[in-house]
Parts: C-alpha cells; sequence; structure tokens
C-alpha cells in the first residue's frame, strides 16, 4: 500500500499569527514539503490544480517535474488535473513529458473542478460538466494508446491524423485514478476502463463513499479487470498529529475554525466524529485509519491533507515528520498483516511495464522523418510492424 | 375492519419552527395531529406523531448551509421525514415571511426527500397583516418539494385562537392530511413515479441508490460517444 500527502495549493491567511503567504513563499514552501514527503519515507505527493487565486497551482506538470528531479522515490501525482476545462490533447503531452523526466514516477488523478466562473474561461461551461469530463478522458485514453488517433466529438475540435507527443514512457500510459464524490458515471468509467477510482473521504460521512467504492468495484469485475477485491482503491483523509493528544486539538482547532471549506461551519469535535479526521496521537490517527479497510474493502493508496488551512511550513514540516516517522511505519505494517491476499498492488510504473511486456523489452517508438503532418501514410514511427500488436492491447 | 385495525399506525412527522415554550406554532400543529389522529381512530387505524423541533437542530441547521455538514439530530430528523406518511409543517412568521430557521431546514434537504408526501402547511403571527404568507410564501416552497400540500392551509394570528372559525379550518386540513394518508396516494407515486423525478446517487436521504446503466452518461462513460447530444 502507498502512503502520501495531498494538497489543495490553498494559499490561506494562517488564523494564529494573521499573516498570508505570499505566492512565491507558499511556492517555495510547498517545493519543501514534497522534498520532505520523500525524506520521511512517504511514496506519494499530490498536488491540486486551480486557476484562480487564492490557490497557486495553475501548472501542476511544471512543479511536479521539479519535485521529481530533486528526488528519488516519491511518486508525483495530482489531486486532481481538471479533466473539464484542460484540453485533453495538452493533458496527454504534458503528462507524457512529466512521465518521461520522472522516470516513471508519477500518475494523475482526474476530476471535475466545481468552480463554475473557471469553466467559460476556458471557453466551457460547468452545466455540462459530466459530459465534458466523460468525453474528454475518452480522448485521453486512446491518446496514449494510439500513436495516431482521429477524432471527433461533441466539446472539442476534431483531431485527424494526430500524435501526441512525446509517447508515454516504454510506451505504457501513465496510470489514472478518477475522483469523484458522489457520481456513478465517473466510478463506471474507472471501472470500464481498468483505471483506479479515489474517494477524497474528506468532507462527508464516510457512507457516501461506501456507496460509491461499493458500485466501482463491482463494475471494475463486470468489465473483466479482475475480481471485486483486485479493484484499485484510493482514500484521502486527513490528520493533524501531535506526541499528546491534546497538543494536537490545541494546535490544529484555530485552523480548523478558519478552514475555507468547512470553517465556521461543524465543531471539531463532531467532524472529527463524523469524517475521516483524525486529529491527536500517533496511535489515534493509525487507529483510526485502520478503520478505513474495514468500510471501504482493501486498498491501494491514502493520501492525508496535511497542507491546508493556512498551517505553517514548520508544522506542516512537524506533521510529516510524525507521518512519516511513527504513523507510516506501523500502517504500513499493520495493513501487510491484515490485507486479503487476493488486493492488487498498488500501481507503479513497473509494475504497469511488466503486465504489458512480462520480460520483453518495452517499446522505445523513433520517428520517421518529418514529413510536415500525419496524414499521409502510416504511422509516423519507425516500428510500424509492431504497432497494430501493441497499441491494441489495452492496460 | 380486521385487515385495518391490523395495518401499522400511520407516521406523522410534525416540524415545528417555533422557539418559545409554550409555542403557539407548536399548539397549532398540536391541534392539527389531534384531528389527525381522530380521523384515523375512526377509520380503525392509529398514528403514531413524531415532532422535529428545529431550535433544537438550528446548529446543526446554520452548519449544513455552510458546509453540507449534516449533523446527528438533522440525520435523525431527515430519516423520519424520509419514512413519513404525512407532514405537518408549522412555523412562526417574523418580519413578512416563515422564519428563517423554517426555511433554512428546508433548504438543506434533499430535494427528493418529500417527493408526493402529503404535508399541511401552518403559520402563527402575532398580526393578521401575515394572513397571506402561508399560501403566498410556503406554498412555494413546497411546491419546490414537491409535497402532496393540502388545499387547506392554516395561519392563526392572536384574534383567530377564539374564532370557531380556525377550529373549522384545522378540521378541514386534518381531514384533507388523513384522506391523503389513508388512500396511499404518496406511497402510490414514489413507487410507480420516482425515476420521473431528478435525483442524486445518494439522495433522498441516502436512500437513492439507483443507477440507471443505460442511460446516455452511463454510455459516455463507458466508452461511447457524446456526439449525438447529452440528455442536457
Amino acid at each position: 500500500m502507498q502512503f502520501g500527502i495531498m494538497s489543495v495549493s490553498d494559499i490561506t491567511r494562517d488564523p494564529v499569527t494573521g499573516i498570508t503567504p505570499s505566492e512565491a513563499e507558499r511556492i517555495d514552501a510547498v517545493v519543501k514539503i514534497a522534498l520532505k514527503a520523500e525524506e520521511v519515507g512517504l511514496d506519494v505527493f499530490a498536488i491540486g490544480e486551480h486557476h484562480n487565486p487564492p490557490f497557486f497551482s495553475s501548472s501542476p506538470t511544471t512543479l511536479l517535474a521539479h519535485i521529481a528531479a530533486q528526488t528519488k522515490r516519491l511518486i508525483l501525482s495530482t489531486s486532481t488535473t481538471l479533466i473539464t476545462t484542460n484540453d485533453p490533447v495538452r493533458i496527454a503531452e504534458e503528462y507524457a513529458m512529466l512521465q518521461h523526466l520522472a522516470k516513471g514516477r508519477m500518475d494523475l488523478m482526474l476530476g471535475r473542478g466545481n468552480t463554475a466562473p473557471v469553466y467559460p474561461w476556458f471557453g466551457q461551461d460547468i452545466r455540462q460538466g459530466l459530459p465534458l469530463a466523460l468525453e474528454n478522458y475518452n480522448l485521453l485514453h486512446r491518446l496514449w494508446r494510439e500513436d495516431v488517433v482521429d477524432w471527433e466529438g461533441r466539446f472539442r475540435t476534431p483531431l485527424s491524423g494526430f500524435t501526441s507527443t512525446p509517447r508515454p514512457l516504454d510506451d505504457v500510459p501513465p496510470f489514472v485514478w478518477h475522483g469523484s464524490i458522489r457520481t456513478p458515471e465517473i466510478a463506471e468509467q474507472a471501472a470500464y476502463y481498468g483505471n483506479g477510482f479515489f474517494a477524497n473521504n474528506i468532507f462527508w460521512p464516510k457512507e457516501h463513499y461506501m456507496r460509491l467504492i461499493r458500485f466501482y468495484r463491482q463494475r471494475f469485475a463486470h468489465y473483466g479487470h479482475g475480481t471485486e477485491k483486485q479493484a484499485i482503491v484510493g482514500l484521502g483523509g486527513q490528520a493533524y498529529i501531535a506526541k499528546r493528544s491534546q497538543d494536537a486539538w490545541n494546535e490544529f482547532r484555530p485552523y480548523f475554525n478558519e478552514a475555507p471549506v468547512y470553517g465556521h461551519g461543524p465543531t471539531l469535535e463532531d467532524f472529527t466524529e463524523m469524517t475521516p479526521l483524525t486529529v491527536g496521537s500517533p496511535q489515534e490517527v493509525i487507529d483510526k485509519t485502520l478503520t478505513f479497510r474495514e468500510h471501504f474493502g482493501d486498498y491501494q493508496r491514502q493520501l492525508f491533507l496535511a497542507d491546508h488551512a493556512g498551517l505553517p511550513l514548520s508544522k506542516v514540516l512537524d506533521q510529516l515528520e510524525l507521518l512519516g516517522g511513527e504513523v507510516v511505519p506501523v500502517l504500513r505494517k499493520e495493513t501487510e498483516a491484515r490485507r486479503d491476499p487476493e488486493t492488487a498492488p498498488p500501481p507503479t510504473h513497473e509494475l504497469l511495464v511488466k503486465a504489458k511486456y512480462g520480460d520483453r523489452p518495452p517499446r522505445q517508438p523513433r520517428p520517421n522523418p518529418n514529413r510536415g503532418d500525419n496524414v499521409t501514410g502510416g504511422s509516423p514511427y519507425q516500428d510500424t510492424e509492431d504497432l497494430a500488436a501493441s497499441s491494441s492491447s489495452s492496460l | 375492519m380486521t385487515a385495518s385495525q391490523n395495518s401499522p399506525p400511520f407516521k406523522l412527522v410534525v416540524v415545528n419552527a417555533g422557539t418559545s415554550d409554550p409555542s403557539t406554532t407548536l399548539m397549532l400543529a398540536n391541534r392539527i395531529t389531534g384531528r389527525v389522529a381522530a380521523f384515523a381512530e375512526e377509520s380503525g387505524r392509529s398514528v403514531s406523531t413524531t415532532v422535529i423541533d428545529l431550535r433544537e437542530l438550528s446548529s446543526e441547521i446554520s452548519v449544513a448551509l455552510v458546509s453540507q455538514h449534516i449533523g446527528p439530530k438533522l440525520t435523525k430528523a431527515i430519516d423520519a421525514l424520509g419514512e413519513a406518511d404525512g407532514l405537518i409543517a408549522s412555523a412562526p412568521v417574523y418580519k413578512a415571511g416563515p422564519s428563517g430557521l423554517f426555511t433554512s431546514f428546508f433548504h438543506v434537504l434533499d430535494n427528493d426527500l418529500l417527493i408526493a408526501t402529503p404535508t399541511v402547511l401552518a403559520a402563527t403571527a402575532g398580526t393578521a397583516r401575515h394572513a397571506l404568507v402561508v399560501d403566498d410564501q410556503m406554498r412555494a416552497l413546497f411546491a419546490f418539494l414537491r409535497t402532496l400540500t393540502t388545499p387547506t392551509s392554516v395561519f392563526a394570528a392572536p384574534e383567530d385562537w377564539n374564532d370557531p372559525g380556525l377550529t373549522t379550518r384545522i378540521d378541514r386540513t386534518a381531514f384533507e392530511l388523513f384522506t391523503l394518508m389513508n388512500s396511499g396516494v404518496g406511497r402510490t407515486i414514489r413507487d410507480e413515479s420516482w425515476r420521473n423525478y431528478q435525483h442524486e446517487f445518494g439522495s433522498a436521504g441516502g436512500t437513492e441508490l439507483s443507477i440507471d446503466l443505460d442511460s446516455d452518461m452511463m454510455k459516455l462513460a463507458a466508452g461511447g460517444s457524446a456526439a449525438g447530444g447529452g440528455p442536457q
């Protein structure tokens, strides 16, 4: 199982000091946070995507490539990449590029985005958010699996003889998670393609996520990707940890009370009781996190929200020390001991390469000389002969 | 008679937005409840009544409004409403409208929670000048919620409490509510026509769990085409 952190990239006033960090300070801080995640032994760092203040992360692949260059093991991911307002062609290109630079240490999570004004800035309409997300992913899926794509849809200008470059690393597309809170169609799409399904597991009582994950598992099996237990599930969660439980409550309370999403709403006590948020000692976080698998089944990835609500960098780094030093090692051991042997391993580039090629060497596409377009002739790549076999097998 | 005597009691839910104790708003609802129970008894049936006092839910309602977080007491209230055979919604009128507590409560419910639930609307006020609030404002809210609202609504200003006309109106609306409940028309509409209303996965207080695998969106999710235009 993989453990990591996710950030939405909010730039929030620290309610204790009253200071709002500058964009420059927050961007520097988030890089330090990602490097710390690797240092303390976490597996995943994920960043959100937003196109409005008070968020900074408009360009996740730029940030993740920068972090990839300074890390060795960490898997870089998103939470989430907007499959609605981004052109799927640009997602295909940018994330394939990131995949090459990160040597496969990346994947991405697709989400719709719920800020209505953002859509028209990118020529879209939030009322069409769901069909837009579904159609865009259908195209993205093909762009990473077919060297030359002819495509026509409802939302994007048609493509004729288009090749998304670079081709994915080892001709193995990045692993994709589909994130959703209560939309069965998104779970269905994840299941249809055999992709992962991620439940943010933060805002609502767990029953909402349990229903959708159950549906995803059933549909994953229905489409023949494996058994329900072999479906690939990721969960969010959040924790605030201190050596002593009472210190955690005292330190986190002012940040919780003014947090952008749930601040000025439920009490911290109610919220911890009714949602996956844990505030307390490392042991309390371990105990509550271990209950997740009882509700959702064994799963592959656990991401914690650690960097948000104006928490200063020093506090976030302390959190990561406790998370990586005391919480995750126990969680690794305990989840490993409890996990059903049928459970699929968490997705990595190495596993995907192995699944596609076995012991054969991966395909390394080499383009033919430039002929000005991709429309005439066959494949733009030199290994045309092998192409039919390799591109028709889906992940 | 034997069959109906063996039938389970009607589940009647009272939503009371009156905040004082004693509350005239609750008193008005109680008088209606009493008459509904009497009509039920005449037909060999009984009524089990649950009173939801919004005063006790006020902090959870405000939390739900700003964060969509549904607290434990609100969850219980939603469960009761979801199972209700009939509803009496009683509000005090402040500033020419039903109290904010009353409207806020109904604003945080799922749109489809009360579809076809037989409902009486009642209100109290300090002056007769608020008399049209029930039919002019509250009825519109319940039209949006698509309840089966009784033709007679009840309004009581101070001078009404000694007026036999109020008793007549209470009798009328109680009989209308009982008749709707007893006919099973609400159940029939929900059972036969539920899919014709808009729902979200997990709506109707968490009971709406059906998924139409043949919808255009589901086909698109499974690699199909949206080029023909979706249902929007």
